[in-house]
């Protein structure tokens, strides 16, 4: 008699013909254990079963790629022999279940992914997404967050460089928090996660294996309901002190030579990193769980296998030399436990006390899992939202007012709050401080430096997910090109509703498209990353979240540029072009309360050309200052650049011809057209740089002069914002605060 | 001159006090395992950021018997120049080579930011190069710096001029609103009655260049270079290079 039936079948998230092909894979009925394990991998988490198709897409080749898709993490090639090995993972279903834990496990799984790749962690940056802090419980699920974030990373000794943060209604019940990691390698000494060698133990290492996290991979492939917070037994717990010694003591038995593969135990566990270390490298793993060290008594090898305990991982070691990478270990007070050796027959073999409770060939786990081309359609919102009337809005408030309205909106106004609670200093690599411009850290040894971004406007996903995703690519890469950094790698986290829904779908793979074309043209192959579905609470979906990450180069460390005005007197030009572009605003959404219209046109090919120019400029050492115009539009950009410095600025911008007469002074000011940068260069260097943009076929034009402490913008003449720098500064910088320290609200 | 940067397994800014000894300033240095038995010949011991055991109890609190610390009193108690930074200060106060204790920052939060504090003695081995008075721009970085001490041992502490650093604002007034969490009497650093061991929750050696945004806490390593290098040596080019104003870009 079958003890599968469709309710065990339901728990696992399996359907009738998926277990029809577990059948037909083994030749027979699974054991409980065996469906557990087919249930993890098989998971949308594990087996990327709705996306893989569109995945394929994407551009992962380049000159400097020296790892894509595939491994723990890529690699690009940067210079002096030395490889930055970097990727971006979300950890959002579990940071809404247990918001301090999650975040931090969060931090801790993709730290291990970069330093199993035998690289040094040196950065990391976070990309946060949730609610309205007017809610209490999404200021909960914030301050959460951020501590999480803080206690992990601060304790491991990585600072944590830069990121971004979003609000908006969508991620009440669903925040995201995407981490993203960066370390460097020699080139020639990346470690791969290939097992070989028949005969040669295994080795686990570090935390004992517990009940928590059972079913991780299975949750974060489901939407949430009302009971979703029964599942935080389903959260693990993490120690990152715990993870610092498997940190340095795995750095250290890289370098001996010993180790053949290694690779973290992360979602589904033991069961991933067995199935996954065999099907890379073409052979088999037998582990004996009976040898599994075990934090509680009594567990199953069901649990044993499923467990997604932190701070494990799992080595394949050269036989004859165990005694030499023992020791290792035990010097930082951690026990190498043998579980078990490589065989030759590609298949994954789970053994309790010497009793086969699992059997499964390696490539039923990973390869030939299912892969879906799900259904897809044009949601029906679309075509609505796209329609935008600015006339049907009625008269816009005073510019000035609108000004001081958006410096206070959270997704503007300055994250201080956040930052300081996060160790950004440690390692003494960082030379562009957060909130500065890209978090930029120089590489020690070398005169190079690199500058990181994450950036997603999901708005502009939201109202057209191939251009919105487009937008974020280049947004992300200018950044890093503000700084200086010249883009030459991402890699993307892709946070989307339920893939079941045609509509999602349909969203999910016009994004990919649009980001597989804009890393073309911006040639930034996308070196790996992670997918994040079912990011649904009671069937309502986020706004489409397809975060990229850049990796920028600076061949000079001293070159970098930050986007705070250097001396009264500089002038300020504006690259790029004003055009009337209000659609999926900052300023529709916080003055009118809607998310609709087309976003902003991007022309991949002048983007291209604007960064190049950007590079050119800082490394010539032109470029005094330079900053992103992007929420808020030109009159806030302005204003960010004042306020580090306490520099203010007078500037007279064009006029921008507006289908509605009554809101051009808002198109100009706040519209949020792309490939647009606020640059100061000194007067006895305006000419330079303006001849520059002329020769790259960048319009550039003088808009005013850095000095007095006011913000002064008039169009074509015709003063619109007066505005003390002391004020706009106090409003920015305290609205995110004044949540959370109420006694420095603002008058 | 050699410096040897004690290595605790959860320390995370040895490489960084052991990078400013090296090679910004040029010292021959050494990393010591805090398992080690021996200090290896060095002439200062630093006692670096982190978290030395994960500090899930108290701060430093399991550190103190590590089999180094030993070496390290011993050191001390022979008249050895001591210093710890964050942790290491947390770590000396515990192994009660430094009185007082700490308690959660006054925010309950971490805090990461540059401060300002000012040198108020110079007459210890890692103060002598400052002018008196002078004032650093130097970050801190920590959730527990809140200095706390019994009223007579703090009036103690203030009558031997053992305080060395203090929080103040640029101006180099110790007011409320400096404090950054709530340390009794603005207190960011002490020294021992003898004056060889220094503590302070700062971090000097993350403003050693202007890249890093602020070159102020060298004045702490040209000291030891002159207390114990005997007759300055002439700092390297790098060194010398990053002294003078601070940079804020």
């Amino acid at each position: 008699m079958s003890v599968v039936d469709r309710e065990l079948l339901e728990r696992h998230g399996l359907t009738q013909e998926e277990y029809g092909r577990i059948l037909e894979m083994l030749g027979r009925e699974p054991s409980l254990t065996e469906l557990g394990i087919f249930s993890v991998m098989w998971s949308e988490h594990c087996s990327y079963k709705s996306s893989r198709v569109h995945l394929k897409t994407l551009p992962t080749t380049g000159s400097r790629v020296l790892q894509g898709p595939g491994e723990n993490a890529g690699a690009v090639d940067i210079g002096a022999g030395l490889a930055a090995v970097f990727k971006i993972e979300s950890h959002n279903h579990p940071s809404f279940i247990e918001p301090y834990q999650g975040a931090a496990t969060g931090v801790g799984g993709i730290i291990r992914d970069i330093f199993t790749m035998g690289a040094r962690p040196i950065a990391l940056l976070n990309s946060l997404r949730f609610g309205s802090l007017d809610e209490p419980r999404v200021r909960r699920t914030f301050t959460g967050v951020v501590a999480g974030i803080a206690g992990y990373g601060n304790s491991i000794g990585i600072p944590t460089v830069g990121g971004e943060i979003g609000f908006d209604e969508s991620y009440t019940g669903n925040p995201l928090v995407n981490v993203f990691c960066l370390g460097i390698a020699r080139a020639d000494e990346i470690i791969k996660a290939a097992a070989s060698g028949a005969g040669n133990p295994v080795y686990y290492v570090g935390a004992k294996t517990g009940r928590d996290g059972i079913h991780g991979a299975t949750m974060a492939s489901a939407e949430f309901d009302e009971t979703s917070a029964e599942k935080r037994p389903a959260v693990q717990v993490g120690d990152p002190f715990m993870e610092k010694l498997l940190l340095e003591a795995c750095l250290e038995v890289m370098k001996s030579d010993a180790l053949v593969a290694i690779q973290d135990m992360g979602a589904a566990g033991l069961t991933c990193s067995t199935c996954e270390m065999g099907a890379r490298g073409g052979v088999g793993i037998e582990i004996d769980i009976a040898q599994v060290p075990q934090r509680e008594t009594g567990m199953t090898p069901y649990e044993i296998m499923l467990s997604e305990s932190q701070e494990r991982m799992l080595l394949v070691v050269k036989r004859g030399r165990e005694a030499e990478v023992e020791r290792i270990f035990e010097k930082w007070d951690l026990h190498a436990v043998r579980i078990g050796e490589v065989t030759t027959d590609n298949r994954m073999r789970v053994k309790d006390h010497g009793t086969v409770v699992a059997d499964i060939p390696n490539g039923a786990l990973t390869d030939e899992a299912p892969v879906y081309r799900r259904p897809m359609s044009e949601p029906s919102y679309i075509k609505e939202a796209q329609q935008l009337s600015l006339a049907s809005l009625g008269a816009p408030a005073p510019a000035a007012d609108v000004f001081r309205r958006l410096l206070a909106s959270p997704n503007i106004a300055s994250k201080r709050w956040v930052y300081r609670q996060y160790d950004h200093m440690v390692r003494t690599n960082t030379i562009l401080m957060p909130g500065m411009g890209a978090g930029t850290v120089r590489i020690k040894g070398t005169r190079r430096a690199l500058a990181l971004s994450v950036d997603c406007n999901a708005r502009f996903v939201y109202l057209d997910p191939y251009r919105g995703a487009q937008l974020a690519v280049a947004e992300a890469s200018r950044n890093v090109a503000c700084s200086g950094g010249l883009p030459i790698g991402a890699t993307n986290c892709l946070n989307f509703g339920n893939p079941q829904k045609p509509e999602i779908m349909w969203q999910f793979a016009k994004a990919v498209e649009g980001m597989g074309a804009a890393c073309r043209a911006l040639d930034v192959p996308i070196t790996g990353g992670n997918v994040s579905l079912y990011n649904e609470t009671d069937s309502n979906a986020v706004l489409p979240t397809p975060t990229i990450g850049i990796v920028g180069l600076l061949e000079d460390a001293d070159r970098v540029v930050s986007r705070a005005f250097k001396a009264s007197g500089d002038v300020i030009i504006l690259l790029g072009e004003s055009r009337d572009e209000l659609g999926g605003s900052e300023y529709l959404k916080v003055m009118h309360g809607v998310i609709r219209g087309v976003p902003p046109a991007l022309d991949l090919d002048l983007e291209r050309r604007l960064q190049r120019l950007l590079v050119e400029g800082a490394d010539a050492g032109i470029v005094e200052s330079a900053h992103d115009c992007a929420e808020g539009g030109l009159a806030v950009t302005l204003a960010e650049c004042s306020f580090d410095t306490g520099l203010g600025a007078e500037a007279n911008v064009a006029f921008v011809a507006a289908d509605a007469p009554a809101m051009k002074d808002v198109a100009a000011l706040f519209g949020e057209s792309a490939s647009r940068v606020i640059v100061s260069v000194t007067p006895a260097r305006a000419h330079e740089m303006l001849g520059a943009a002329a020769r790259a076929g960048v319009p550039a034009t003088v808009i005013g002069r850095v000095g007095g402490n006011r913000i002064r913008i008039a169009i074509d003449g015709r003063a619109v914002i007066d505005e003390a720098l002391e004020s706009a500064e106090r409003i920015w910088s305290s609205a995110i605060e004044r949540y959370f320290e109420p006694r420095k609200a603002i008058a | 001159m050699k410096v040897a940067v004690v290595v605790f397994p959860g320390s995370n800014c040895d490489h960084d006090a052991y990078y400013v000894a090296k090679d910004v300033i040029g010292a021959d240095a050494e990393m010591i395992w805090h398992k080690d038995t021996s200090l290896g010949g060095a002439d200062v011991v630093v006692l670096p950021g982190g978290f030395a055991h994960g500090d899930y109890l108290r701060t430093g609190a399991i550190a103190r018997f590590s089999p180094v610390m030993n070496e390290v009193k011993k050191f001390a108690a022979a008249g050895g120049p001591v210093i710890g930074i964050c942790n290491g200060f947390q770590v000396l106060l515990e192994a009660g080579l430094l009185p007082g204790a700490m308690l959660r920052n006054r925010s309950l939060k971490y805090q990461c930011e540059h401060v300002f504090v000012k040198v108020e003695q110079t007459d210890t081995p890692f103060t002598l190069a400052s002018r008196k008075d002078q004032i650093l721009r130097i970050p801190i970085a920590h959730g527990e710096g809140n200095y706390y001490a019994e009223a007579d041992v703090v009036a103690r502490l203030e009558k031997n001029r053992q305080v060395v650093f203090r929080y103040t604002t640029a101006a180099g007034e110790a007011s409320a609103e400096a404090n950054p969490n709530g340390s009794l009497h603005n207190i960011a650093g002490l020294c021992n009655e003898a004056r060889n061991v220094v503590g302070l929750m700062p971090h000097p050696e993350r403003a050693c260049e202007l890249a890093v945004g602020s070159a102020d806490g060298l004045v702490l390593f040209e000291s030891i270079l002159r207390s114990v290098g005997g007759a300055a040596a002439p700092l390297p080019a790098k060194a010398s290079a990053a002294a003078g104003a601070v940079a804020n870009r």
